[in-house]
């Protein structure tokens, strides 16, 4: 009996006591985000993590956020975000395209949590995708960097031969070509998101061959520094990059990704969250025209901020045939326009480029 | 096609830093020390370095403090191994983990910042680059004919006959070790002040092992570390400058090769040797009572 009460009125304890705690938790949404660089690479991560400090920001002791930073795509992709899941986060944002496998595995053991993987492509309930469109922006900057070159051969330093970065070569060159009929592409694979050593020496190869404006698809200021020393010019990437103001930074791209995550925490806050891709651009707000100094020429700086205006209003379409593809055959009639479904699968570059996609 | 000044250019650059580190682990396994701990020491100069560099706007001084750094850090593992006799291959390891991460941790404050330019030297290579080449025979002099040298060997080929001789073994060590570290924290240093330009972590990307393998590929000997590093740093290079002329050669295949044709150089030169040319002490514990 003595036994009973006892159990009884601890029991009653323990749930009066933990009621208001639970109340609490329940309360604040824990979210984490998974990081495939430094939050200090001043691009991609730094980006992200602006993002994450909007939604603290925005929706204050509601949230609490977590951060792995410098997580490897591959198979320890897939412990950190398990990781985070155990932590007790129910909303998680993995932000590179290598951890897309890796995020579908964790989200397929942890049916309650709700998962949001950057740049990729394959959905689940649980689990929705994002993107912008940086070929929106690369086309803005193809205009800039076809009226700027002097050499007339810009450069391109990719990350890997993915759709988006494919579609950030091809639309960075249909726009030079545009207003340069004569310019030429040269394009270097780094294999690496992230390695200041490896993108320098990829300036530098781009460099020696004649090239004198360097585009980017990867994400350390390291091509910038390298365009400076040899009084070439380059663009921000991901972030502003504005220490490089006012050259060799000329113009940048840049991510904005807070609308996008406060709305996303919100939908997890008030119970609309449902499983979506979202592909937003300049005309969203979430890829920006960072400022275009002085270094270029007035006229062409107002011949970029026009195609900017064109892409925002939806007026113009960065792949608007007539378009061919490398090999010659057709890709896009006059007028027509690429679909969503093509772009995402973007696996061709488009006539003129003299570079091959590595298989 | 290719320009070949611009790629002996950066050839050379590219193989500064791995020049440096091995030269310096060279000169430590000659006095029979196996230090591992070479990314460690590299990364910290790297970081060292560039603080700096930043602080005062002078890479000169940049490089100075990076060399006091890693030669720092190596001090940590010549007390480990020489005076409490801890395993050299751990220690090793552990001082590569250590320097990593102590670099991660106070690096933060550095990051998304610029270092001062450098500028370019005689024939477009910076006074780096020059000082490295110039090691080469320095350092071979030094083995090969100086009294300084023959200790040094005669250390790392028996500590017990160098002991018995009335050589101060640890002493002789200390100062190898010491040496190493100052070379390796260099070679770091170049990568953040010379060719990246900015500090991130981890960003020695593995030339430290790189630096170590060349010994080993060099027989121990400088001009073989010189020709080493020149062919590692010039396929690396290559396969960069070949994709950006538009060569078509799969693309994988280049980003591979370095570590190809290092395998294929080992291969063929331990074919080709009898016997193992390293110190006959390399990596032993040394104790005047055994």
């Amino acid at each position: 009996m003595q036994r009973r009460t006892f159990l009884i009125t601890t029991a009653a304890v323990a749930a009066l006591s933990g009621l208001p705690a639970m109340a609490q938790d329940a309360e604040k949404l824990k979210v984490g985000f998974i990081y495939v660089g430094p939050v200090g690479d001043g691009g991609w991560t730094y980006q992200h993590d602006q993002g994450r400090q909007a939604v603290e920001a925005e929706f204050g002791d509601r949230v609490e956020t977590t951060f792995i930073e410098s997580v490897p795509e591959g198979a320890d992709a897939e412990r950190a975000i398990t990781q985070l899941a155990l932590a007790g986060n129910k909303l998680i944002f993995t932000t590179s395209f290598g951890f897309m496998d890796a995020t579908i595995n964790v989200a397929q053991k942890f049916p309650d949590i709700k998962f949001e993987h950057a740049t990729g492509y394959k959905r689940a309930d649980n689990v929705s995708t994002y993107d912008a469109r940086f070929y929106e922006g690369r086309a803005v900057m193809g205009t800039i960097a076809g009226r700027m070159t002097e050499s007339n051969k810009i450069g391109y330093i990719g990350s890997f031969p993915i759709p988006e970065v494919i579609q950030g070569i091809n639309s960075s060159f249909i726009h030079a070509r545009k207003v340069n009929p004569d310019v030429e592409m040269k394009v270097v694979w780094a294999y690496s998101w992230f390695d200041p050593a490896k993108e320098a020496d990829a300036a530098a190869a781009l460099l020696a061959e004649g090239v004198d404006v360097i585009l980017q698809h990867t994400d350390s200021t390291a091509p910038l520094a390298k365009a400076q020393e040899a009084g070439a010019i380059g663009f921000g990437q991901a972030s502003d990059m504005a220490a490089f103001k006012p050259s060799p930074r000329v113009s940048s791209i840049i991510d904005n990704w807070a609308p996008y995550y406060i709305q996303r925490v919100g939908a997890v806050l008030d119970g609309t969250w449902e499983s979506k891709a979202t592909w937003a651009g300049i005309g969203d707000g979430e890829v920006e025209i960072g400022e275009i100094t002085d270094a270029v020429p007035a006229e062409v700086k107002a011949e970029a901020e026009a195609l900017k205006e064109q892409i925002a209003s939806g007026a113009y379409h960065p792949f608007t045939g007539p378009l061919k593809k490398q090999d010659g055959s057709d890709w896009l009639a006059e007028g027509a326009t690429a679909t969503d479904e093509e772009l995402s699968q973007m696996n061709f570059y488009v006539e003129g480029i003299t570079a091959e996609i590595p298989k | 096609m290719i320009d070949p000044t611009t790629l002996i250019v950066m050839i050379l650059s590219g193989a500064t830093p791995i020049l440096f580190a091995a030269l310096g682990e060279l000169i430590v396994e000659r006095a029979g020390v196996l230090n591992l701990g070479v990314e460690g020491m590299m990364i910290a100069g790297a970081l060292a370095g560039f603080a700096a560099a930043h602080a005062t706007g002078s890479p000169a001084l940049g490089f100075a403090v990076a060399a006091i750094a890693g030669a720092a850090l190596s001090m940590l593992f010549g007390l480990l191994t020489q005076f409490l006799l801890t395993n050299q291959v751990a220690t090793g390891l552990a001082l590569t983990l250590f320097g990593l991460g102590l670099t991660a941790l106070f690096g933060k404050p550095y990051e998304g910042v610029k270092a001062p330019s450098m500028g370019a030297g005689i024939m477009g290579l910076n006074w780096v680059v020059w000082l490295g080449l110039a090691m080469v025979p320095l350092l071979w002099w030094f083995l090969n004919r100086t009294r300084g040298g023959l200790i040094l060997r005669g250390v790392g080929e028996n500590h017990h006959a160098a002991h018995a001789l009335g050589h101060k073994v640890r002493a002789v060590r200390l100062l190898a070790i010491a040496f190493g570290g100052a070379m390796a924290g260099i070679g770091g240093a170049y990568i953040s002040i010379a060719t990246v330009l900015q500090w991130t972590e981890g960003m020695t990307a593995g030339a430290g092992w790189i630096a170590l393998a060349l010994v080993v590929f060099s027989g121990w000997r400088a001009g073989g570390v010189l020709a080493g590093a020149w062919l590692f740093g010039g396929v690396a290079v290559l396969q960069l400058r070949l994709q950006a002329a538009g060569v078509n050669v799969p693309v994988q295949l280049l980003a591979m090769a370095p570590y190809l044709v290092t395998i294929l150089a080992l291969v063929v030169i331990s074919a080709r040797r009898r016997g193992s040319a390293a110190p006959g002490s390399l990596g032993q514990i040394f104790h005047t009572t055994s």
